[in-house]
């Protein structure tokens, strides 16, 4: 494969100055809302706060790749004192957990960066996060290319996971024939 | 399609067990739009005034506000009603948090409870799937215990639980409904949940709330996030800190309390301390709120950071979360000069679940009463003799309602009336029955006269604002404040703020003129009726001066969030509306002209006949009789024809009279 110019779009992530308001999430599932800002429900969105205040735990997560496999990550970090989950650090949407998915679909969810056209200066969250725990740049980083998974074969992927690929092809193959 | 609200209510009967998920009538949002408005309507329509604030027959409301689900910042308010039972009328605290979000996303725009469970409770809303759970196990718990033992319980992290502690179950007239940082706090709702046998209810949702135009919406919100950071990066010049950002007083953040030590009154709302803070008290209390605050928190999508988690390990208590004034009122109260003994006794106080604001008065009455040889060594038998000891003593005695704990568990009006001897006169601060915030000032001020004295909430946080509270020192400084002072209603509000003198022929209690008082307390009370049904939080508009929502943006909000097309006189219409019909809710409880004063020691320097002319001014100007009562013809205007009737048939309004 080629090696390519990429841009990488960065969000550094300062746990200390989050605050807890789960803004981001309100944000993010209105934006990805259909039609846009129609309607909000954080429990769709692709940034998640782990927040446990008197654990002193606020932790703001971004939704990344599906995976059908569970793992092994129980492990437990302690940070400051403070002790996390190994699952919490975590983007993936995986069977584990009910994190990053569509709550009735159980589709999985991951976090786009709000890239759209026109381009927005910034992912919605770091807009909306007036405490600055998020903060967004861009980089130019040399990267290997690519083929891009595209959202539905994503979507496909987890559904015949769930369900088998022979139903889900049949259910296709249905939806078809009715259409 | 309903947008912004849910659409259904939850209707549960704790006397029979059952639960049922109503749809509610789209023509009541229109009419009230929800939160307070909806519960008002609630209330007259089914609590009859003979109903006991005890009696199952009471309703125990808990309304998500309009806008709460929606993206509108700071839009989380949970409004909870009910009959209080210390003061006999409405009562209707509300708390921030995040427990009326999860609410509305599981489908319900209210939580309506009747009844009387047999055995402790809790109830559990998970979307569609509602239960009635068996809580024996928590009896006695602390309210931030048993959310936390009902979270493991369900293996939900994400459930919002709020609850009442040991004072809502032994049914404290001061009693709180706790719900993480936030509490639904004043006039005793903690202890109609604990008499329906209620500990909890846990909810969890993850369904849409739908906004009817949200391109306009979001721009909205947009606007309103602008406005926030420019109002943090520019803090009004020339007032002190807790007044000049956003938010509820940031008492969090900010460590200079000159103006609450020295303005604010002592003991039993006493003693005044004016020298109280030195150097050397402001070294030390520096150090001490340092050490206690972990880290500032927020409520539901607002970036305000009015709360702070408390870790203060040197104190024998968990961990807990505090916001605004509690920090100071214990230790005011009790005469010390300890702030840690004040981050120490509100974290119990809050596992307990009892009011900040009462609770300390009570006890600084208690105390009061012993020094004049009211109460007795046999009253306070075990009672340790030092200033903090003794609180702590009467706490634990009055959550439990042991000894003389169960007589001053009912407040310090009802209290005095049960000691008798004399007591009386020690029950001093209320108004209505009801323990106000101990301050004791010199000048009688017109506005906050009528507002005292008319506030259907009883309490001068919920109905004060925007308009400053006193003149700023200079013409030049007020006409630079009145600069973009764009959220007044009407212009000549400016002028009402740029004349007025600290001295002089232009200085209170005689300016603001009469008109003048009734117009800007109206204005402020009536931006306190739209946040309370859109459950937005006083904190980004009524209270504050220079507020992000204000009369002017919110029918916009309303029109696109709602789809219910509303202008700022529809908008102001409905404000009418759910004040007159909150007010009839009392009115038919037996409020009349006579509750409506401030305590006699307020202020110093009183006028008795301008207090009369204010108050008939402003009845006039609310379109109520002398008796404070809204008339037949403003009720018809305001489509509460309803209301007038009933008072007719009762002989509260008689014909000739409206």
């Amino acid at each position: 494969m080629s090696k390519a110019k990429k841009t990488v779009k960065v969000i550094t992530i300062d746990i200390e100055k989050c605050n807890g308001c789960r803004a981001c999430e309100v944000i993010c599932s209105s934006y990805h809302a259909e039609p846009k800002y129609s309607s909000n429900n954080p429990a769709r969105s692709r940034i998640r706060v782990i927040r446990d205040p008197l654990k002193n735990i606020f932790l703001p997560v971004y939704a990344g790749e599906y995976t059908p496999a569970e793992c092994m990550g129980r492990n437990k970090y302690i940070i400051d004192g403070r002790e996390y989950s190994e699952c919490d650090f975590c983007r993936a949407s995986c069977p584990s957990r009910d994190a990053f998915k569509e709550p009735d679909s159980g589709l999985p969810l991951k976090c786009d960066m709000c890239e759209d056209d026109p381009t927005l200066e910034e992912p919605l969250c770091v807009q909306w996060c007036l405490a600055d725990a998020l903060v967004y740049e861009e980089r130019e980083e040399e990267a290997e290319e690519e083929p891009k998974q595209e959202d539905m074969e994503i979507g496909l992927r987890a559904l015949a996971d769930k369900y088998g690929l022979k139903e889900l092809v049949s259910a296709v193959a249905r939806m078809a024939q009715k259409e | 399609m309903r947008y912004a609200e849910a659409g259904y209510n939850l209707e549960v009967d704790l006397s029979r067990g059952s639960i049922e998920r109503v749809e509610t009538d789209p023509k009541l949002t229109e009419l009230h739009l929800g939160g307070l408005g909806t519960n008002s309507k609630l209330l007259w329509d089914r609590v009859p005034p003979e109903v006991e604030p005890f009696s199952p027959d009471n309703l125990l409301i808990f309304s998500t506000g309009l806008l709460v689900g929606t993206p509108a910042v700071g839009a989380n308010r949970t409004i909870v009603s009910t009959i209080s039972p210390q003061t006999l009328f409405m009562a209707y605290s509300m708390m921030g948090g995040f427990w009326a979000a999860e609410l509305k996303h599981a489908g319900y725009d209210k939580v309506i409870i009747r009844g009387k469970s047999p055995d402790l409770v809790y109830l559990w809303i998970n979307n569609d799937k509602v239960e009635i759970r068996d809580a024996s196990h928590l009896q006695g718990k602390g309210a931030l215990e048993t959310a936390d033992l009902i979270t493991a319980e369900l293996n939900d992290p994400k459930a919002q639980v709020a609850a009442i502690g040991l004072a809502g179950e032994n049914k404290v007239y001061f009693a709180s409904i706790e719900q993480g940082r936030s509490s639904a706090s004043r006039q005793g709702i903690g202890a109609v949940m604990g008499s329906k046998g209620l500990k909890a209810i846990a909810v969890r949702g993850t369904k849409d709330v739908f906004v009817a135009r949200p391109a306009e919406f979001i721009e909205l919100c947009n606007d309103v996030l602008k406005y926030i950071r420019f109002r943090e990066e520019n803090p009004i010049p020339g007032v002190m800190p807790i007044l000049a950002g956003l938010g509820s007083p940031q008492e969090m953040a900010v460590y200079d309390e000159k103006w609450h030590t020295a303005s604010f009154a002592w003991g039993n709302a006493r003693v005044r301390r004016r020298n109280f803070w030195t150097e050397e008290i402001e070294e030390k209390w520096t150090n001490e709120q340092k050490e206690a605050v972990e880290r500032l928190i927020s409520c539901y999508n607002c970036p305000l950071e009015c709360g702070a988690v408390i870790d203060y390990p040197v104190l024998g208590i968990s961990k807990y979360m505090m916001k605004c004034f509690s920090k100071l009122t214990y230790t005011m109260a009790a005469l010390t000069d300890s702030l840690s003994f004040g981050f120490d006794i509100a974290g119990r106080a809050q596992e307990y679940g009892i009011d900040g604001f009462s609770a300390p008065q009570v006890m600084a009455f208690a105390v009061e009463l012993k020094e004049a040889g009211i109460l007795t060594d046999e009253d306070f038998k075990g009672c340790p003799s030092d200033k903090e000891g003794r609180f702590y003593w009467l706490l634990e005695r009055i959550v439990r309602r042991e000894g003389i704990g169960d007589i001053l568990a009912n407040g310090t009006y009802w209290a005095a009336k049960q000691i008798g001897n004399g007591a009386e006169e020690f029950a001093h601060n209320n108004i209505k029955k009801h323990e106000q915030v101990p301050i004791k000032l010199g000048m009688l001020n017109p506005i906050y006269y009528l507002m005292y004295s008319t506030g259907e909430k009883i309490n001068i946080t919920q109905i004060e604002g925007q308009f400053p509270q006193a003149p700023f020192p200079t013409r030049k400084e007020r006409e630079d404040f009145v600069k973009d002072w764009f959220q007044v209603p009407d212009e000549k509000f400016k002028e009402y703020f740029v004349n007025w003198e600290p001295r002089g022929e232009y200085s209170m209690p005689y300016y603001p003129g009469i008109e003048a008082c009734c117009e800007i307390v109206d204005w402020m009370e009536r931006m306190h009726y739209i946040d309370d049904s859109l459950g937005v939080c006083a904190g980004l508009s009524s209270f504050p001066l220079k507020p992000p929502y204000h009369i002017h943006n919110y029918p916009k909000f309303v029109s696109a969030g709602t789809g219910i097309d509303i202008d700022e006189e529809g908008l102001t219409k409905i404000a009418n509306r759910n004040r007159n019909l909150t007010r009839a809710v009392n009115i038919r409880r037996g409020m009349r002209r006579a509750d409506e004063k401030p305590p006699e020691n307020h202020w110093r320097r009183r006028f008795p006949e301008l207090e009369k002319e204010l108050l008939d001014a402003y009845y006039k100007f609310k379109g109520w009789n002398k008796e404070g009562i809204p008339t037949k013809e403003y009720l018809h205007e305001l489509d509460l024809a309803y209301v007038s009737e009933d008072f007719e048939r009762r002989g509260i309004l008689k014909n000739e009279q409206s």
